[in-house]
């Protein structure tokens, strides 16, 4: 959480205040005015089509030496302001991703590489512009990793920090999960062979730069659906409007086209037209600064509509590392004596899991961890064959390890050098040692049904007890999903273990569902059953065998310190290789579509206030009654339409910072979220104009305007 | 206002409500092809229409050759109707010797039948014979009703369905509806109203002597029928010319009450049948109480104008505590003229029992709205339905981004096809409701037709052209019709405002229907509660009825305020 409130803190500072993206952003404004760049926004298209009519007209009437021109001045002059707000929005949101990608070119520098012929040696050294995919390279301790690449061969440390901010060196090796390397980063030790994988311009960093500098920007799905609502209402409008003139003429009267364009204007919804792509770019943005890079702003709109989360255990639901929490004796064994020898039996013991067992001792019994020269002590091991390890010392042998594993350790021990002919019938049958076993066995299960994992202790072939590794379920993790299922999202924990482990973990952390002994196969399945009753899944993962289920669900997190094939399956990277992530990835796709969503309602429920002060201006010179419509009692007709209109572009840059910062999103639940958003977008698009326009009036008269 | 009058006001609405389910259960099995009670007798004839017809009951449509079946349906029976009309001279049927209809009022009244509009240019006895009203006029009354009933279920089937290439058989779903659901009602319906005292009968008119010694001549024939499918098929084209104000069409306060009950009766129903076959009935339900919603409104600012009555009548010493009785009759009174007029625009009836020329200005413009917003309040058969549920994809579109989901609604995401079919579909109304009125007024051939000047008769044109384009069919009165510029543009205002309405909802239809179902979860937004009905209303209110401000300023609104201040029109 800590690099969550890190990113977001430096992301609102630089949004809002930062005059090195403001000044930039007002140039922009104007050259946005370029109608080819403008006819991508129908509704701000329009705005643009009136603004240079209107312009036209009032040139000819000033050539014309008509008076009153004053008024016609403001209103285009408003109108142009309408525009260039609207464009200024979207240039802050570019400005912002702008900045970054200037640092991220920075990276970017000129380097040159070692290509490698077919039989392995140096060929020569080559510009990294001209890598091809499939070139193998070597690169070496100082040097930059010229382009993204698979490693091949050898192992490596390498400072990322170009792309993750994150300067701690990682380890790259061939093989494995850990083979992806990116183009920018630096090789810190060690040497690697790195078989090129993207093609020039087409790297990781370059596809870096065009997002964050919203370059490679496609209007996503639900934006163009949303693009076609606000351009159907404002046909409907300009239907609306466009009939008015032959309405008037029945009564008598004439209408000009200036108050008419006004009234349009005032109408259509620009505040929503108008902030739309900065609330897109600020959207993926805001993603970036939390250093996941969506490669399409569908995969973001995705994330909103998430209705199953697939977590993987390890490191997003326990801690990575099993942990000793009890120590459960044999009758007969007090638990001092056998926490004694566990702690014994890991004093080498460099796992995480042996380490704990050593601190619990400490801690529970007060012994103290000994030196292992000092006791003579000579440590064994785990192997693959024996899944045992432990220490003998001075004629002691000590040994732990998986339940079935020790059992058989302690039935043969004594036997072990006499392996010749069946020896499980030579041994002596001993009564007390059986039920040593049984009793295991029943610790072991006990133990397991838990959601444990148990570790067996035995001396000198005599069984001790049992040792109780737990899964350490992450603090507040329970809160989390709990707050998940509120928000309507379904989480299923994917394990290797087996079903009972899974099932009491799976209770202990509070998921709705878990998946035991997940192969790659059956993790693919789980998605396309879900998928097929119409639910949207995430996931993330890292290894190649994840690819396949990286690209089949709609959300797919590929960690950064995944494989190549990873990274190419999934819809996301997370550059931090923070699987928990994916909660906060839900959460910003949410907030990116109820931004949208709030500015919509709020622009359209401001078409009340804006009938109320232009209808009864416009009309008033044939139809004086009408003036009873005038219910915010505006000072003139001309004072009345001005206000609108200045409202309606001012409105525009009171919005910019919610545009860009998002609707602040809360797990409560879809009733309670909309009934707050409707109560404040809604209801207050509804009155907010009143007092807006009002307010501007009372200002506009007592200069003098109008 | 009086409480007699919200009494039976509040009785209406508690009888719409109880019939909503019983009628939408038995609607839902007839089509979903259950048996029912009627099948012993109705199942051979379905059977043996479907064999003549060469029809396989068992092949579903996709949703193109739904629409392009119901647009054969259509232009079929507008194109017969017109020859029927144009060639009545030699056709059966004619006694008074009707000669042919001229062309463009044959087009008019042939595009107004076949749309479920039943506006009329003419007067009935005086221009169509017998034939033409009973083979052409009536017959579409049961099929344009029964073909709005067949697209509703349809579009309903494209919500219940998941990954299905079909909506359903136009031709199964018009012969079930007809069947079933229209001829028994009407059948049940006639025989109250003739115990009702409304007339019945083969015969012709009867002449009698007044008290004065005066002759008259007082025209009857089957009327309860007919009054039967006017109402329940939304109709509203009457037998006699005052229609429903006619005391042989509605006699009495009771047939009044059953009148309106029966113009609701299937629309209401239809709401409770979607709720069924998406598998909720509260999504009916709730979609019935945001209709419930406009209409209250729209029945409380109607009569308490009515109840008000013309201040300019208290200048001359008239009592004016009985409210607005112009053009009403008194066996109504306020209330149920008001209710009556609410009801039937409400409904694309077109029904009135009342003048709706004389009512106050605000009391008029309420049917104009209702009217406006696609008379989706209950709405007319199936009409009301698929406009209800047009606007419920907008309300989802334009709020249901804001519980941080993409909008979706009963689990079928909402994408670019639905939101451009769904503009599509609502730009017709206020293309050709403002666009006709607007070369109407500024015409010298429009404006003729005018019998008011000023605000008033501004009113008569724009009501012209909304009743025409929501294929209501009501007239306000004033406005002479019978010319070559309106039938032509009204005819063209009826046929845009049906056929591009339908084809885009088929379009949605087929392709909802092709689409997963997901299954809501607490993160779903909910369209069953308060919340949704009240948005629901409000964008209704506000997309749908906020580009008629102008027009209704320029018309009722300055009328109203012109009459508190002492002008008249």
């Amino acid at each position: 959480m800590d690099a969550k409130s890190k990113n977001l803190g430096r992301s609102q500072a630089s949004a809002l205040l930062d005059p090195a993206i403001l000044g930039p952003a007002v140039g922009q404004s104007f050259r946005k005015l370029d109608p080819r760049l403008m006819a991508r926004n129908p509704v701000m298209f329009c705005v643009e089509v009136v603004a240079v009519l209107t312009t036209v007209l009032l040139l000819r009437d000033v050539a014309a030496g008509r008076g009153g021109a004053g008024f016609g001045i403001q209103i285009v002059l408003w109108l142009w302001f309408t525009l260039l707000f609207a464009n200024f929005a979207e240039a802050v949101a570019e400005g912002r991703g702008k900045a970054q990608a200037a640092s991220l070119r920075k990276t970017k520098t000129e380097t040159s590489a070692r290509l490698l012929g077919p039989d392995g040696a140096i060929a020569q050294l080559v510009p990294a512009t001209r890598l091809k995919p499939g070139d193998l390279v070597l690169v070496q301790a100082g040097d930059l990793i010229p382009s993204d690449g698979e490693v091949v061969e050898g192992v490596a440390s390498v400072n990322e920090a170009a792309i993750t901010g994150e300067s701690a060196p990682v380890i790259r090796e061939s093989g494995g999960d850990r083979s992806a390397v990116t183009g920018g980063t630096q090789v810190i030790s060690d040497w690697i062979k790195v078989r090129i994988t993207a093609a020039q311009g087409n790297t990781f960093l370059d596809r870096m730069i065009g997002l964050v500098e919203g370059a490679q920007r496609q209007k996503t799905p639900n934006e163009i659906a949303l693009n076609i609502l606000l351009a159907g209402m404002t046909i409907i409008f300009v239907i609306a409007v466009a009939t008015i003139p032959s309405f008037a003429a029945y009564a008598g009267g004439s209408v000009s086209v200036l108050v008419l364009v006004a009234l349009f204007v005032t109408l259509i919804p620009t505040t929503i037209g108008a902030l739309l792509s900065a609330i897109g770019i600020a959207g993926m943005d805001r993603l970036v600064r939390f250093n996941v890079l969506a490669m399409s702003g569908r995969a973001v709109e995705a994330a909103g509509d998430v209705d199953t989360l697939l977590l993987d255990k390890t490191g997003t639901i326990t801690l990575g590392n099993r942990q000793a929490a009890e120590f459960l004796p044999v009758a007969g064994v007090s638990d001092r004596d056998l926490a004694d020898a566990a702690q014994l039996a890991s004093l080498a013991d460099e796992t995480p899991e042996g380490r704990s067992i050593v601190v619990l001792a400490k801690e529970k019994y007060g012994i103290r961890a000994r030196d292992m020269a000092g006791l003579h002590a000579q440590f064994v091991p785990f192997t693959a064959q024996t899944r045992l390890s432990g220490i003998d010392s001075d004629g002691v042998s000590i040994r732990k390890g998986a339940v079935d594993a020790v059992l058989a350790h302690a039935r043969t021990f004594g036997h072990d050098t006499a392996p010749q002919g069946n020896t499980v019938t030579a041994l002596r049958p001993d009564p007390a040692a059986d039920a040593a076993a049984r009793e295991v066995q029943a610790i072991a299960e006990r133990v397991a049904k838990s959601g444990g994992t148990p570790l067996a202790v035995v001396r000198d072939g005599r069984l001790l007890g049992v040792i109780h590794l737990k899964d350490v379920v992450k603090g507040g993790i329970r809160e989390r999903f709990a707050a998940l299922r509120q928000m309507g999202i379904k989480t299923v924990m994917i394990t290797g273990d087996n079903p009972m482990t899974a099932a009491a973990i799976a209770a202990e952390a509070g998921v709705d569902d878990f998946l035991a002994q997940a192969t790659p196969e059956a993790k693919l399945q789980l998605i396309r059953d879900e998928q097929a009753r119409g639910k949207l899944v995430a996931m993330c993962g890292d290894g190649t065998n994840d690819a396949p289920a990286l690209a089949q669900a709609d959300v797919g997190v590929a960690m950064n310190s995944g494989t190549v094939a990873a990274r190419e399956a999934g819809n996301m990277v997370d550059l931090d290789s923070d699987p928990t992530k994916l909660i906060e990835i839900v959460e910003i796709g949410k907030q990116l579509l109820m931004t949208r969503g709030a500015l919509t309602t709020f622009s359209i429920a401001n078409d009340v206030a804006k009938y109320f002060a232009i209808i009864p201006a416009m009309f008033l010179a044939f139809y004086p009654q009408l003036g009873a419509l005038n219910v915010m009692n505006l000072a003139s007709p001309e004072s009345a339409i001005l206000s609108a209109i200045i409202f309606n572009a001012l409105v525009i840059v009171a919005l910019i910072p919610l545009a860009l910062r998002g609707v602040r999103y809360r797990a409560v639940g879809a009733a309670a979220l909309l009934r707050r958003n409707l109560m404040i977008y809604g209801l207050g698009g509804l009155i907010v104009p009143f007092a807006g326009i009002k307010a501007i009036d009372m200002a506009v008269t007592a200069i003098g305007l109008v | 206002m009086t409480v007699n009058g919200w009494i039976q006001i509040l009785v209406f609405i508690a009888l719409v409500a109880a019939v909503a389910r019983p009628l939408g259960g038995f609607m839902t099995g007839v089509f979903n092809g259950d048996r029912n009670a009627l099948s012993p007798v109705l199942g051979p004839v379905e059977r043996g229409l479907y064999r003549i017809a060469g029809v396989d009951a068992k092949a579903e449509q996709h949703w193109v050759s739904y629409a392009v079946s119901m647009l054969l349906f259509s232009v079929a029976g507008l194109s017969l109707l017109y020859l029927m009309q144009r060639l009545q001279g030699v056709l059966p049927f004619n006694p008074q010797g009707m000669t042919a209809v001229p062309a463009d009022l044959a087009f008019n009244t042939a595009a107004s039948f076949a749309t479920n509009t039943n506006w009329q240019n003419y007067g009935g006895e005086s221009t169509m014979s017998h034939f033409v009203q009973m083979a052409g006029l009536t017959v579409q009354n049961f099929v344009s009703a029964a073909t709005g009933i067949a697209l509703a279920v349809a579009l309903v089937r494209g919500f219940a369905r998941s990954s299905a290439r079909t909506v359903g058989n136009f031709w199964v779903d018009l012969t079930r509806a007809t069947l079933y659901v229209l001829l028994p009602l009407c059948a049940v319906c006639a025989l109250f109203l003739v115990w009702q005292g409304v007339p019945q009968t083969l015969a012709g008119a009867v002449d009698a002597t007044t008290l004065e010694g005066a002759r008259q001549t007082i025209a009857l024939g089957p009327v309860a029928s007919q009054e039967a499918v006017k109402m329940l098929g939304t109709n509203g084209g009457g037998f006699f010319n005052a229609n429903s104000a006619h005391p042989f069409e509605n006699p009495n306060a009771v047939t009044n009450l059953v009148q309106m009950l029966s113009i609701f009766a299937i629309g209401a129903a239809l709401t409770n049948l979607f709720g069924r076959m998406v598998g909720d009935e509260r999504q009916g339900w709730a979609l019935l109480a945001a209709m419930g919603l406009l209409f209250v409104i729209g029945v409380a600012v109607a009569y308490w104008a009515e109840a008000q009555g013309n201040p300019a009548f208290a200048a001359f010493g008239i009592d004016g505590s009985a409210g607005n009785m112009e053009g009403k009759e008194t066996r109504f009174g306020v209330a149920m003229s008001a209710l009556f007029a609410v009801v039937t625009t409400a409904a694309s009836c077109g029904a009135v029992n009342a003048m709706h020329d004389s009512f106050m200005p605000l009391g008029g413009m309420v049917p104009m709205v209702n009217m406006m917003l696609g008379e989706i309040i209950v709405g007319g058969v199936g009409a009301g339905l698929y406009g209800m549920l047009l606007f419920a994809i907008v309300a989802l579109f334009v709020a249901g981004l804001m519980v941080g989901r993409t909008p979706e609604y009963l689990g079928k995401k909402l994408e670019a096809k639905e939101v451009k079919m769904t503009m599509l579909a609502v730009l017709c109304l206020p293309l050709m409701m403002l666009g006709g009125t607007a070369f109407a007024v500024v015409l010298d051939t429009g404006t003729a037709s005018m019998a008011n000047a000023g605000p008033h008769g501004f009113s008569e044109a724009l009501y012209a052209y909304v009743s025409a384009a929501a294929n209501n069919g009501s007239a306000f009165g004033g406005l002479t019709g019978n010319t070559l510029w309106y039938n032509l543009t009204l005819a063209a205002a009826m046929l845009v405002g049906r056929f591009l309405v339908i084809v885009p909802m088929l379009a949605i239809a087929g392709s909802l229907a092709a689409k997963t179902r997901a299954p809501a979860s607490a993160g779903t937004f909910p369209t069953h509660d308060g919340l949704f009905v009240g948005l629901l209303a409000g964008v209704i209110l506000i997309v749908g009825g906020l580009t008629f401000f102008p027009a209704l300023a320029l018309g009722p609104i300055v009328e109203h305020l012109a009459m508190n201040a002492g002008t008249l029109f």
